[in-house]
């Protein structure tokens, strides 16, 4: 009854309103057309363009590229890289998360400028610093070298690099969802017996999980294409400090642009499945946003805390 | 009478409530919680972020310390250093322009309109944040090289488009796309359509109820989005540094200084550039934090009132 009103009085309505809330038809469609010319040349051109030169000469080139010794040399440099940062960084983030979502404490916006200081910073100038400190003219410099350990133009110093680069991505995604979640669950948990650790693995970690994909996801796509600093810190010796993106220069400054496509290419699939996986991510937070909240909650702390009290008592 | 006094002081008593709150509190190191771990998981956060970030950070600015003002000066101040921030700020600045109009229309587009592959071209809005910048610079030059996709079409326009200041231009223009139009579209989510609506029936048209009613609102989000385009790029090097050509006093920009520096063995005249680019940094962090409080301020302004007048 009330849908058949609202659908009458929207009928009724005359196009005056609807005019003058709305923009006319051609003024809509350019509007859409620049807009899409605008994505199409500044997104899709650079992503076709590198799948096309990869497979410029054909697809024997294409995995023969990928089969050098350097080129693997440099993939596993990068996932090497990727794989101690994105831990190293997940694990910060989630302390920060609870840190600066679970409590109030002076200076706590202070505190996130500082974690956020990493993005505004040039990647040129996040591998330097670790250069001023541990390279040979650096402040440990000496100190190092007369205890023949290597950072700079090595691999801890990439690994530094890249921990510093993407440092505030996890802690960035979890803080405002913490903060947003308030503490009603965990502190009910506690009521209810469970130990400080039981409380964040099964009520905050299955809370925050979607989110916490998120956040590694995003760190682990810049883990594996940062340029800049890397580059800085790595000295570019083949086959042993290069990663992939460097291994894209050295590649496309020799003219090997087939090649050099190629190996960009595998960093274009992980950027495109990074926004899918992103996609995914934000279609399901919003699905369960649109859940009622009421019946989410209860159904979530009475089942996972029902074991817990259930081991407490036996 | 008595219930409109009432609702007059109420707000401005509970603001004094709140701010005596955060008066004690800011005497209070911590507020008393019933939830544990606090201790491990600040200790660890202060810890790390000391370790990863503030002491090398630092470090940089003990180092600068060791040359004299003079130097120091002599340095940052040099013409090829001048001319590399004049092509570093300038090329930022239009490409943070060039992102303010579009990203405004995209977010618009995005936001109030339905059209065929619309989910797609807006989950493809974040490819300059995953896509590596290494892939990105090489994949504008392949483009707009003398005989690439749009290239060969400049060219006999006379239009150079790579190793040129253009070409830094279009590069900084895709890293730093997505900015305005993920700061935007939120808040044209928002929007109420009841504003354009009552502007409407004043007698506004649709031109001035868009300049005069939409824009103000979206304002402080799309500055926000500019100034963080705007850093991004003053910052950025791995897209530029294939399409730029990297002449010196040319084509070079300021990132690109510190590495030739570096490669040079110049390690001073490399820290001086450096901290140049990290007090413009700071300053750029600083006010998209104060930009973001006063569009945060804005929004939740806009929130109250809508409250008030659903309880009137």
């Amino acid at each position: 009854m009330a849908t058949a009103l609202t659908l009458r009085n929207l009928w009724a309505a005359p196009d005056r309103a609807a005019q003058a809330t709305t923009e006319s038809g051609w003024v809509r469609w350019s509007l859409i057309a620049v807009a899409v010319l605008f994505l199409g040349t500044f997104l899709f051109l650079p992503l076709a363009v590198v799948f096309a030169s990869a497979f410029a000469q054909g697809v024997s080139v294409y995995f023969a590229a990928l089969r050098e010794p350097d080129t693997l040399a440099a993939i596993r440099l990068t996932l090497l890289a990727a794989g101690m940062a994105v831990p190293m960084n997940m694990i910060f983030g989630v302390a920060a998360a609870w840190a600066i979502g679970r409590f109030e404490f002076f200076g706590k916006s202070f505190l996130i400028t500082l974690i956020d200081l990493p993005f505004s910073v040039s990647p040129v100038v996040s591998g330097l610093i670790y250069v001023l400190i541990f390279g040979l003219q650096g402040l440990l410099g000496p100190w190092l070298a007369a205890h023949d350990l290597k950072i700079i133009f090595a691999v801890p110093g990439i690994v530094l690099a890249t921990t510093f680069v993407t440092f505030p991505f996890v802690a960035r995604e979890l803080i405002p969802l913490v903060q947003a979640q308030g503490n009603e669950e965990e502190e009910a948990a506690l009521t209810l017996g469970a130990s400080g650790w039981q409380t964040f693995f099964r009520v905050t970690l299955p809370n925050i999980k979607w989110g916490l994909i998120y956040g590694v996801i995003l760190c682990n796509a810049r883990a594996m294409g940062e340029f800049g600093a890397v580059s800085v810190v790595s000295g570019h010796i083949r086959g042993l400090t290069n990663t992939m993106p460097l291994q894209i220069e050295i590649l496309y400054n020799e003219y090997q642009f087939a090649p050099a496509f190629a190996v960009a290419s595998l960093l274009a699939l992980l950027a495109l499945a990074t926004l899918i996986v992103k996609s995914a991510v934000e279609w399901k937070t919003l699905r369960s946003a649109e859940q009622p909240e009421a019946s989410a909650v209860d159904l979530r702390t009475t089942e996972k805390l029902t074991p817990v009290i259930g081991a407490k008592a036996a | 009478m008595a219930a409109f006094s009432i609702r007059c002081i109420s707000p401005i008593s509970k603001n004094r409530i709140e701010r005596i709150r955060k008066l004690k509190m800011a005497f209070r190191l911590k507020q008393k919680s019933v939830l544990p771990g606090f201790g491990l998981s600040f200790g660890f956060t202060v810890l790390y972020l000391s370790l990863i970030v503030l002491i090398p950070l630092s470090a940089t600015f003990l180092k600068a310390s060791s040359l004299t003002w003079p130097r120091f000066w002599h340095i940052v101040t040099a013409p090829r250093a001048i001319a590399s921030y004049e092509l570093s700020f300038g090329a930022s600045a239009i490409a943070a322009g060039i992102n303010l109009v579009f990203g405004l229309i995209v977010a618009w587009v995005l936001v109030r309109y339905t059209f065929p592959g619309k989910r797609l071209f807006d989950s493809m809005v974040d490819l300059p944040f995953a896509l590596p910048t290494a892939v990105a610079g090489i994949a504008l030059t392949a483009i707009y090289s003398a005989n690439g996709w749009v290239g060969q079409y400049l060219q006999p326009l006379g239009i150079k488009a790579a190793y040129s200041r253009l070409g830094v231009v279009i590069a900084l223009t895709f890293t730093g796309l997505p900015f305005v139009v993920r700061t935007v579209q939120p808040v044209l989510e928002d929007l109420d359509k009841e504003m354009e609506e009552a502007a409407a029936s004043l007698g506004a048209d649709r031109l001035q109820t868009i300049t005069r009613v939409i824009l103000p609102a979206i304002m402080p989000a799309a500055l926000t989005g500019v100034t963080m385009a705007f850093a991004r790029a003053v910052g950025e090097y791995g897209s530029v540094v294939f399409i730029s050509g990297n002449m010196p006093m040319k084509t070079e920009i300021t990132p690109l200084l510190i590495i030739t520096k570096l490669e040079q063995y110049d390690y001073a005249g490399a820290t001086a550039i450096a901290v140049v680019m990290l007090v413009v940094s700071f300053v750029m962090l600083l006010a998209i934090n104060l930009m973001q409080a006063w569009s945060g301020r804005r929004t939740r302004n806009s929130a109250a009132s809508e409250l008030a007048l659903s309880e009137a």
